[in-house]
């Protein structure tokens, strides 16, 4: 177990340390882009000569990027160029409200998914299963762009009951993520849900469920105390992937909707070629991402003890 | 290949080896037992068709200007029909919609068979080589994957510059190293039987065996979820040219016909960007039926 976490978590590391490695070539590989970017397109050679050398630009790639590592290690993320401001200041706000989104979103997705694929999987084939399966399918084929663009229809312009911008511009207000949260949630609730129930109707052809229906037991406790438990490991580790796919969704999402979070911010910063906003956005998309795949491992292993005592 | 066949017990009555089309149809019978697939086949086909005869199909040009801001099913100033309304510009939008069909197909098509050519060698070669070019290849392909797809396209699009080139570079990026771990599994379990050994004995070159007599075995699986690929692809696609990355204008793109007319739409002009919509979730929906009808056929086998 313990050395498992801690090949996980060098793995992670090393990870990161070539995406990190990725970015900066991309981003920072030529000191003149790097100037040119700052400094603005009326700027001349000559400003753009002192400005590469005044911020240590001129030193080889291998210098600059261990100098850069050890910046973001200590929190340094570097300032923007089109605000003005360091990084930091705005960029972890904009982290947090996506971090709400996304945590509202995971709240109402994961227990709906894992409900409604115990009850399809429960009894395999039946007419209940067939509504769902299918019903999930046309959700999760449905991309957030399309039905943003159609609840917006329905619940914006023609019945007028729901705002249609989350810009949260006149200060937070609930109203205004309904249809961001249902947006991402439509999208993501049917892959969990058919694992769910893969998982669930795979479970009940094995022989200790029919050694339970068999023995009398209650139906419900069958079910409950039984299948349950063996059913919902599968399922935690495509739960926890869901969040990489979570992440490509609120950047639709958040632009679909004006909503003020990391995805927005990213779009931004890459249409205007903002490096160090793109660079501390894309190390905090694949933090999570790796994170939430290594702590799906670590999980998985955790909760099925086939794996923990072999 | 009738060989590999014997060894799955799926050679047919007659011991001739079935042609191309004979196996085309012989799955659309099948898919007959799967009413979702086969709703899935219908839709996938008609989009097809749509995008191979678009010019002939579509009732006007795609720049024709007829009546601005026109509301479905109103008549233009010289008795065009507007099923579906125009736009800003008094474009049809039921022919941008056609036209819009071509290039979602086409690049859709294009992007996933790219994608699959380079996923399925880098899978064939980590599962049939193994040791330190399965290392390699899997390292590679688990920084890849690591990103979140959608962050993925937005740095690769902005920095290069978004063209039909750079979105099928930017899916092939994406989607290989998915494709490679789905065939690197295929491949190491393939590669224990008995035929891939006697080509072995025979002395066939590595390349030969991973073509000739692994890949054709693996096609099961493999078809099902280019079926799913594709879906994802046209999301991506769509996706794009809604967050202003797609295809540049004037051709008609989905995505972008959404991204131009959606706070037109918010003045009651909800028409605009809504059948781009309905259009983009049929046709995903015909990918995803289609793969599920084929996976339920195949596991009835």
């Amino acid at each position: 177990m313990a050395r498992l976490l801690v090949r996980r978590l060098g793995l992670m590391l090393l990870i990161m340390l070539v995406v990190g490695f990725i970015l900066f070539i991309v981003n920072e590989g030529d000191p003149r882009k790097v100037a040119r970017g700052v400094l603005g397109p009326y700027a001349q050679e000559q400003q753009l000569d002192i400005w590469i050398q005044e911020n240590g630009y001129d030193r080889p790639i291998p210098v600059r990027f261990l100098d850069w590592v050890g910046g973001v290690a200590t929190g340094d993320l570097g300032e923007s160029v089109q605000y003005k401001r360091p990084v930091n200041e705005f960029f972890w706000e904009r982290l947090g409200n996506t971090g709400i989104l996304a945590g509202l979103t995971f709240l109402i997705m994961v227990p709906l998914a894992l409900l409604l694929g115990v009850l399809a999987g429960m009894k395999e084939g039946s007419l209940q299963d067939r509504t769902i399966s299918v019903a999930s399918i046309i959700t999760t084929s449905i991309p957030e762009f399309a039905s943003a663009v159609i609840l917006t229809t329905v619940f914006v312009i023609q019945l007028k009951w729901l705002p249609g911008t989350s810009s949260m511009a006149a200060g937070w207000d609930w109203m205004q993520m309904i249809l961001p949260v249902t947006v991402l949630v439509l999208y993501g609730f049917g892959y969990i849900a058919r694992m769910t129930r893969a998982s669930m109707a795979e479970v009940m052809t094995t022989h200790y469920i029919r050694t339970a229906v068999l023995k009398g037991l209650p139906y419900k406790r069958v079910i409950l105390k039984h299948a349950l438990r063996n059913a919902l490991i599968a399922p935690f580790t495509v739960i926890m992937l869901q969040l990489n796919w979570l992440l490509s969704g609120v950047v639709v999402t958040e632009y679909a909707f004006a909503y003020k979070g990391f995805g927005t911010l990213l779009l931004e910063a890459a249409l205007r070629r903002d490096i160090f906003v793109i660079e501390a956005c894309g190390l905090a998309a694949v933090f999570v991402a790796v994170l939430s795949q290594t702590l799906g491992d670590i999980g998985y292993t955790f909760l099925n003890p086939r794996i923990r005592f072999s | 290949m009738s060989q590999a066949n014997a060894t799955d017990g799926t050679v047919s009555a007659s011991d001739r080896p079935k042609g191309l089309f004979e196996r085309t149809i012989g799955s659309i019978v099948l898919l007959k037992e799967s009413p979702v697939g086969l709703v899935g086949a219908v839709l996938v086909t008609i989009f097809f068709i749509v995008a191979i005869f678009a010019p002939l199909l579509a009732p006007h040009h795609y720049e024709t200007f007829i009546m601005p801001m026109a509301a479905p099913l109103s008549t233009g100033p010289n008795g065009e029909f507007l099923l579906l309304g125009a736009d800003l510009r008094g474009r049809d939008i039921f022919s941008r919609l056609i036209y819009g069909t071509q290039r979602v197909v086409f690049y859709a098509s294009l992007a996933t068979f790219c994608a699959y050519i380079v996923g399925i060698l880098m899978g064939l070669a980590a599962g049939y080589f193994r040791g330190w070019v399965d290392e390699v290849l899997s390292f590679l392909a688990n920084v890849i994957l690591s990103f979140p797809v959608m962050v993925l396209f937005v740095l690769i699009i902005t920095s290069i510059g978004a063209s039909g080139a750079t979105i099928v570079f930017a899916v092939v990026f994406a989607s290989a190293p998915g494709i490679m771990r789905i065939v690197r599994g295929l491949t190491l379990d393939i590669a224990t039987r008995d035929y891939i050994a006697a080509a072995q004995t025979r002395g066939e070159s590595p390349w030969y065996i991973m073509l000739v007599e692994l890949l054709p075995n693996a096609r099961g699986p493999l078809i099902v979820d280019a079926c799913l690929r594709m879906g994802y692809t046209t999301i991506t696609i769509g996706a794009l040219g809604f967050l202003g990355l797609g295809l540049p204008p004037p051709f008609p793109d989905w995505g972008g016909m959404i991204n131009e007319t959606r706070t037109l739409a918010m003045g009651g002009f909800w028409w605009m960007p809504f059948f781009p919509a309905l259009a983009v979730s049929l046709l995903v929906l015909g990918f995803n039926l289609l793969a599920d009808g084929l996976r339920e056929v195949s596991l009835r086998d």
